[in-house]
Order: structure tokens, then C-alpha cells, then sequence
């Protein structure tokens, strides 16, 4: 085994860890492995525990990465690029840069009202919750890397690819008036660039914050996926999810949608319905409908486009993650 | 000394909110808190992450929620 595959089955997968927690389900509880009891309890802790520890490490590193790329920055960059190379762009600094979904509004204002084509900042508004490093690294420790790096290119051609459709539509006349015509009042507060220390302090209160904000959800999808691994017999999963139901993407991306979770409280769900023989492509989209759409900022763009326009949003999104559900499914030799 | 805590009403704002309070207490300073939850009021301070704070119509921090001794700085800056 070469040092990558050590590197990847030890930080990523934890192996340790699940020997570890094997270890005291059997010995310490003396519960055997191979019976529900056993293997969701291990199951749930071994979960909690490498959730719990890749997401406030990862959340340090990649808060300290983003905290060079504040929504000014992206905002002065894409000013540069027009048609296309924006959109990528787009795409790619949503990756990166920090954004929870209360900032939505402020941010789509502050991108519109700075002349940023509606296409430009609609590829950043799909991309930045749907994909962003932390969930990347997640992936590739619960499935692997190729699947992670694949969901991250698909997640960007969806943010390009929406975009640019909605670009294309001409719906500017769909954005609230208010938006287009804000001109900032007095100077605009430039912020300084950090020092490493303030970095490191950003990085950490980011990592407290964040913890604290999705614990909740990190319980409960471990919870359930604990139930799926263990307790929901696969004939009721084949049924509904199966690979060979052409219905189960669908499935997956209607009960995704309207639900509003944190990604790292979806993965032990994904985790576990793979385990179950669930599709690639419809674990994924599953995963996809909950982070791209969530209800609190629909409701917050509502309040900054106009209902015809919020729909096409959701329609173009909700579209491609089907699209691309069907495909992953497709090709899913490639990659398992 | 007029404070505003520029934010839509989730969890950071409320917070951002409660540090300034202890801010204002602790650097023993009077001062009117508002909380402004309406975008385009947010939007005409160019603020592009909430929450902000603003101390006399002048923005001084947003995107963050400030602990209190940061805003005791901040503040301190201002009179």
C-alpha cells in the first residue's frame, strides 16, 4: 500500500478510528458487530466522532483560505470578465469564498448593483452552497476521491450552465428595481488586509461558530444514517431508491430539496444509503437538493427578484441536479 | 453615539447585538442600538455580509461576529 492510501485510509477514512470504536463496541459493550445493536452503535459513534473532528479542522484551514477572498474581492475580480470566463469564475470563487445563506441578499445586491451581469451572479449563488471544500474533503472520505472531485466538477458546470441560462433569458427585468438603483451612501468601509494572527483568530471563531451552529444537524444525519445502515431493511430501500428504479433520482431530489440541512449532516445519510446499495448518482443528488436549495434563502431571494424569476432559479437547479443524478448513475462503473 | 447592527434576524445578528451591548456596558458608553433587518437599508451601506455594524452612519465591521473586547476597541475608536 503506498503512502497515499495510508495517508487517505488513516486522516480521511479513519480507519484507526473504526478499529478503535469496534474495539469498544465488542469488548467494552460486548455487543457483536454483525448484529443491528452492534453496528449501528458503532456505526453512529465512529460517525460522530470523524464528522465531528474532519469538520472543525477542515472548517480552520478552509476559513484561513477564504478569509483572502472576502465578497469585495470576488466582487472587484469578476468586474473584469465578461460572458463566459465570468461565469467560470463565478463558479469557482463561490467555491471559496465564505458565505452563509443569511448574506445571500446582501451579497446579490452588492454584486448587482455593481453592474455584475445577473448570470455571473447567479453561477456564484448556485455554486456556493452546493460546493465548497469542506464538503469536497468530506466526500472523498466517505466515498473517495474521484467521486469527490467529479461532484465538484459537476457542481460547477451546473452553477456555469445555470448561469449562463438565466443570462441568457434576460430576466434582469425580474431583479427588484431597489437593487439596481443602490448606490452606497458616504465612503464604503474597505477592510484592511488581515495579519496571519487575525487569520488564525477568523479561522478558529469560524470553526467554534460553525460547530456550534450544525451539531444539531450532524446528530441527526448520523442518527438516521445509523438507522439505514442498520435497521430499514434493503428491500424497502431497493424499492424506493434502487438503482434500477428509474424513479429514484427523482425520489431522492424531491425529498432533498425542500429539506434544509448542513452538508456534513447529509454525508453519514449518503454514507449509509450507498452502503445499501442505493445508486452513486442518486445518493448524490439527494446530497445536491438539500445544500443548493434551501428554503431560508429562497425566502431571502424572494424578497430581491421577482417570483418569475425565483422560479426559474429553482426549476434550472432543480433540473440540473436530476440531469446529473441520472448521469452519475449511468456511469457509475467509472468511479466505484 | 448611534449604533446600527445591520443583519436579517438570524443567529449572528441577534448575537453581534448582545456583544455590543456588553461592549457599550464594559467601555461605559452611551449609546442608541437600532437593528436595521431591511435589505435595501442594509444594501445603501454596501455592506455584502451581514451581519455589519455601523457607529455613526460610518461601517466598521461586517461578516463577523465581533467579540465584545473588539468592539470596546472599535468603539473606543469612534467617540
Amino acid at each position: 500500500m503506498n503512502i497515499f492510501d495510508f495517508l487517505n485510509n488513516q486522516l480521511l477514512k479513519m480507519e484507526w478510528l473504526s478499529n478503535l470504536v469496534k474495539f469498544l463496541v465488542e469488548n467494552v459493550f460486548g455487543l457483536s458487530m454483525a448484529d443491528r445493536l452492534g453496528g449501528s452503535l458503532h456505526f453512529f459513534i465512529y460517525d460522530v466522532i470523524k464528522i465531528f473532528i474532519l469538520l472543525s479542522f477542515l472548517i480552520f484551514v478552509i476559513s484561513y483560505v477564504q478569509s483572502y477572498f472576502p465578497p469585495e474581492r470576488t466582487k472587484k475580480i469578476l468586474g473584469r470578465f465578461n460572458g463566459l470566463p465570468g461565469n467560470v469564475l463565478a463558479a469557482l470563487l463561490g467555491t471559496v469564498t465564505p458565505f452563509c445563506s443569511c448574506s445571500s441578499i446582501p451579497l446579490f445586491i452588492g454584486f448587482t448593483s455593481a453592474g455584475l451581469p445577473l448570470s455571473v451572479t447567479f453561477s456564484f449563488l448556485i455554486s456556493s452552497p452546493l460546493v465548497d471544500l469542506a464538503s469536497i474533503i468530506l466526500l472523498a472520505s466517505v466515498f473517495n476521491w474521484k467521486i469527490a472531485i467529479a461532484y465538484v466538477v459537476v457542481g460547477l458546470v451546473l452553477a456555469v450552465l445555470g448561469g449562463t441560462i438565466i443570462g441568457k433569458m434576460e430576466m434582469e427585468k425580474y431583479v427588484e428595481p431597489f437593487v439596481y438603483g443602490n448606490k452606497p451612501v458616504g465612503d464604503v468601509y474597505e477592510p484592511e488586509e488581515m495579519t496571519k494572527k487575525e487569520r488564525r483568530d477568523y479561522a478558529l471563531s469560524q470553526a467554534f461558530e460553525i460547530v456550534k451552529r450544525v451539531w444539531r444537524y450532524v446528530l441527526i444525519g448520523v442518527g438516521i444514517g445509523a438507522l439505514i445502515h442498520n435497521w430499514i431493511p434493503e428491500s424497502i430501500i431497493a424499492a424506493v431508491l434502487g438503482q434500477d428504479k428509474w424513479y429514484s433520482v427523482l425520489v431522492a431530489t424531491l425529498v432533498g430539496v425542500p429539506m434544509y440541512a448542513d452538508i456534513f449532516g447529509t454525508l453519514p445519510i449518503a454514507e449509509a444509503l450507498a452502503a445499501k446499495g442505493v445508486g452513486l448518482g442518486t445518493v448524490l443528488a439527494f446530497m445536491m437538493g438539500v445544500t443548493a436549495l434551501s428554503l431560508p434563502s429562497l425566502i431571502m431571494l424572494e424578497k430581491v427578484v421577482k417570483t418569475k424569476l425565483l422560479a426559474t432559479f429553482f426549476g434550472i437547479v432543480t433540473l440540473g441536479i436530476i440531469i446529473i443524478g441520472y448521469f452519475f448513475n449511468a456511469v457509475t462503473g467509472f468511479f466505484l | 453615539m448611534k449604533i446600527k447592527i445591520l443583519g436579517s434576524g438570524c443567529a449572528n445578528c441577534v448575537t453581534l447585538a448582545e456583544n455590543t451591548k456588553k461592549a457599550l456596558a464594559e467601555s461605559g458608553t452611551e449609546a442608541e442600538i437600532e437593528k436595521v433587518t431591511d435589505f435595501a437599508e442594509i444594501a445603501k451601506y454596501g455592506v455584502m455580509s451581514t451581519p455589519g455594524l455601523v457607529i455613526d452612519e460610518k461601517v466598521v465591521s461586517y461578516g463577523k461576529v465581533l467579540k465584545p473586547q473588539d468592539i470596546v476597541k472599535i468603539i473606543e475608536k469612534n467617540k
